[in-house]
């Protein structure tokens, strides 16, 4: 057999190297982003940072009230009304979700399961816009009709709590799939009723699952514009009661930046960038908790 | 019971000069390798000689895969894989020196574990390997695909659906057309890691059978746990042992005299089945 | 609480999610229906969208989403492949990367919203356009994109990887070949995620890409999207309900569409590349 070179036409390890350096700057912009993002919210806020202007940062958290027209921007009630909702909405969806999960799992045949999670995956494709629309022509009007006006603190809540649903039903679903069988087959071992091994064996072997899941949904719900300021009334006013109106941060945002100018826009960009600030924070408190839960099984 | 004897038809592979004149292809010198503060292999120097077959034994995580895959460089994807000691192929050092990795694997084949053809067509587990070594000419391409195909006896069988998956072929088919995907780029040495460990006994038989053939123009060094297939196809045998948790090259020689004479009380041991 | 009532108690939540579900969507449908036809979909709003129809408003969905898939697409995809395929494993850098990402994924539409509108609309001097819109929700997509690309590419049979490098492949040519079709469903999955994100965005527009309600002439012209239409509608136009209603069903129909389109679309591109049977 004659034997023929096999020859490099162009250097195979060169090309490598090149896409490596260019694709790792393209790694390295995208982690940029995040720096680009607190770069231009800082700048923008920055007369108030700065605090050469009439607004000052410690005149944000006070309870002076929020009337742009006169220079007073009290951003309080609309951070109490963001966790009002936000708080709401966890309340009522962990508890379904984690029922949800646990129906997945242990109260259905594959067939309704898979049914089921489909149902679920389709609810977090349905745009917020929408359920923001559903719960202005369905559900106001349900709520005005027992106390009015119906666009409400409770209105806000059920919408909300409707859209994270899904998150934490689907987190908390992976987080008990991961639970090992032994424990189960341990718990039922001791003749304890499905009941009790699904509550206090099962859930709590899956806890960090769904914790980390839950302040995933947290900071999505936190973040919501749409569906809260279609349904939650926007009146500026600390949340006193469930079927009051009461306006939260990104409302506020999505409401006023359109003719917003200086201090004004200044200290909607603060609000910005404090919603930011407390993602960050949920993020990496899921992660923690994450990770504590994987050491945990290891070890 | 009978086998139908002739399952599989070998091809030729063109015959080189007798083998085993002892020039060292490869020198192995005070090899050390560690993953992070786990030393798994220290110290191992042998030579793998040109056109013979070394077989390395001994039990299984006493670093014998480790040390074959420093030997193409693929122990770099490792994490934190540290390698200390020289490896000298052609007068240069593989492991300090700058090394093109690229042309190095094309001459140093490798031939895993689990059968691994990839999730392409027959036809194309070959023929991307060649273009990516620069082969241009399509008909060159058909043609080395073929001889490689027919070299590991694949040829007939696969002939007529060189088009359709390689993923459904047989576990015993999948590794010899891995097997022709290394051939395909006329490689120099051949690593094997423990190629039959995963086949049923005929398939096993058959890759066994074309490794003894392949002794004649290639390099093999192979990793086995099979003691009876080390005697029927080595020329060479390095016996590996793990002690405190590291491994080490306890003996190295001609296969016969390391089964029948062996040096080292443990070669003895590990070899009556006494221990390991 | 016995076990029977507790088992009672499951089921009536997954029911109940269930029962909310067809109310939402049986909502939209049916309400939808009643004010959708041809005409709607093909003519230009009038009376501030009370009557008349929708084309415009779609053409500047599908440019702005166009814009955001061309960014995002080529850029997330060559960032899954350096954080999974180029850097060491445990690298520092790539695993500061990949935290970034997560925080990145979390961040409030309403927030890349303020970015756009201070960085690409005034910074950049886009202006209120469907170009600065489409950028920003390419920056809003490209986190989880990358993120579902990449635990794809992880997933793929290491075998392979090893197999093609030991035959003196390139990283690059064993990517582009062998690991990338074998990672296709979990890349088409971000795709399908990603354009579901982009479309249904609305917070994110409102300050970016703007209100106007015209044909667009380019992509420097301000062009309204769908959800930021029916948001419209819905809060500042009386009498709008039906139009937003016929809107809402577009735009689910849009995002079943264009997730159908980019599942088959993409799944022959890659099994042209790939066979397992």
């Amino acid at each position: 057999m004659i034997k023929i070179p096999i020859r490099h036409r162009f250097p195979n390890h060169l090309l490598d190297a090149i896409i490596n350096i260019i694709f790792f700057v393209f790694a390295i912009s995208c982690a940029c982003l995040f720096l680009l993002i607190l770069l231009f919210l800082i700048k923008e806020t920055w007369p108030i940072l700065a605090g050469n202007d009439v607004v000052s940062l410690p005149s944000l958290f006070k309870s002076d009230g929020w009337y742009p027209l006169e220079g007073l921007f009290g951003l309080n009630p609309m951070i109490l009304a963001s966790l009002a909702v936000t708080l709401g909405a966890i309340i009522l969806a962990l508890p379904i979700g984690v029922a949800s999960a646990l129906f997945i799992q242990f109260y259905s045949s594959p067939k309704v399961a898979m049914f089921y999670r489909v149902l679920l995956n389709l609810l977090t494709g349905i745009p917020s816009v929408v359920f923001g629309l559903w719960g202005l022509t369905e559900l106001v009007p349900l709520i005005a009709s027992y106390q009015p006006p119906g666009a409400s603190l409770l209105a806000a809540i059920l919408v909300l709590s409707l859209m994270i649903t899904p998150t934490i039903a689907l987190t908390s679903t992976a987080a008990l799939s991961a639970v090992p069988t032994e424990i189960m087959l341990g718990a039922q071992a001791l003749g304890l009723s499905k009941k009790t091994q699904l509550l206090s064996v099962v859930v709590p072997a899956a806890k960090a699952g769904i914790i980390g899941g839950t302040l995933l949904a947290t900071a999505r719900a936190l973040g919501e514009t749409m569906a809260v300021m279609m349904v939650a009334g926007n009146v500026v006013q600390n949340p006193s009661g469930l079927f009051e109106p009461v306006r939260v941060l990104t409302a506020n945002i999505a409401l006023e930046m359109a003719y917003a100018m200086e201090g004004h826009r200044a200290s909607l960009f603060a609000s910005g960038l404090l919603l930011t600030l407390i993602v960050w924070l949920l993020v990496y408190l899921a992660q923690r908790v994450q990770q504590t839960s994987i050491r945990g099984i290891r070890s | 019971m009978t086998l139908k004897t002739p399952i599989y038809t070998l091809g030729q592979i063109e015959l080189a000069q007798p083998c085993c004149d002892p020039i060292p292809h490869l020198q192995i010198k005070n090899l050390s390798v560690s993953y992070g503060l786990n030393t798994v292999l220290e110290n191992v120097s042998l030579d793998i000689h040109k056109g013979c077959i070394t077989a390395l034994i001994g039990p299984s995580g006493c670093g014998k895969t480790s040390f074959l895959s420093t030997l193409n460089k693929l122990s770099d994807l490792s994490f934190g894989a540290q390698i200390s000691g020289q490896i000298i192929f052609e007068g240069r050092d593989l492991v300090n020196g700058p090394v093109n990795v690229i042309n190095l694997r094309r001459r140093i084949g490798m031939i895993f574990q689990k059968p691994n053809p990839f999730p392409l067509s027959i036809r194309r587990n070959l023929d991307l390997p060649l273009k990516e070594h620069g082969v241009k000419n399509k008909k060159l391409r058909l043609q080395k695909i073929e001889r490689a195909l027919k070299d590991v006896g694949l040829w007939d069988e696969v002939v007529d659906r060189l088009d359709s998956s390689a993923l459904a072929l047989s576990g015993g088919q999948q590794q010899r057309l891995c097997i022709a995907r290394a051939l395909v780029l006329e490689p120099e040495i051949l690593l094997m890691d423990e190629p039959c460990s995963a086949l049923d006994p005929i398939s096993s038989a058959v890759v066994e059978e074309m490794i003894v053939k392949l002794r004649e123009k290639y390099t093999v060094v192979i990793v086995t746990h099979n003691l009876a297939q080390a005697k029927r196809v080595a020329n060479y045998a390095a016996f590996f042992w793990m002690t405190e948790r590291v491994g080490k090259l306890i003996e190295f020689g001609k296969c016969q005299q390391l089964f029948e004479q062996p040096g080292h009380e443990l070669t003895a041991a590990y070899i009556a089945g006494t221990k390991g | 609480m016995s076990d029977r009532i507790f088992a009672l108690v499951v089921q009536a939540c997954a029911a109940l999610v269930v029962a909310i579900m067809i109310w939402v969507l049986a909502d939209v449908v049916i309400k939808g229906l009643a004010h959708i036809s041809w005409e709607f979909i093909f003519t230009e709003p009038q009376n501030a969208g009370r009557s008349g129809g929708i084309a415009p408003i779609l053409v500047s969905t599908l440019l702005i989403l166009l814009v955001a898939i061309i960014v995002a697409l080529p850029l997330g995809l060559a960032v899954a492949v350096w954080l999974s395929e180029f850097a060491r494993q445990g690298s520092h850098s790539a695993q500061q990367i990949g935290i970034t990402l997560d925080v990145l994924a979390g961040i409030p539409s309403i927030v890349y919203g303020l970015f756009g509108n201070a960085f690409f609309s005034l910074y950049l001097g886009l202006g209120f356009s469907i170009l600065s819109g489409g950028l920003t929700l390419a920056c809003m997509i490209l986190p989880v994109f990358i993120r579902t690309c990449q635990s794809g590419l992880n997933a793929v049979n290491n075998d392979w990887r090893r197999g093609a490098l030991a035959l003196g492949m390139s990283r690059a040519s064993a990517t582009w070949h062998i690991l990338l079709p074998a990672a296709s469903p979990a890349i088409i999955a971000g795709i399908i995620l990603g354009i579901g994100r982009a479309t249904a965005e609305t917070a994110a527009l409102i300050f970016t890409s703007g209100y106007v309600d015209r044909m667009p002439e380019s992509l420097l012209d301000s062009g309204r999207a769908l959800s930021v239409h029916i948001y419209d509608l819905s809060m500042n136009i009386t009498g709008g309900d039906g139009a937003a209603y016929a809107s809402a069903l577009v735009l689910i129909s849009l995002i079943i569409l264009l997730n159908t389109l980019a599942q088959t679309f993409f799944d022959r591109w890659f099994s042209k590349r790939i066979s397992t049977i």
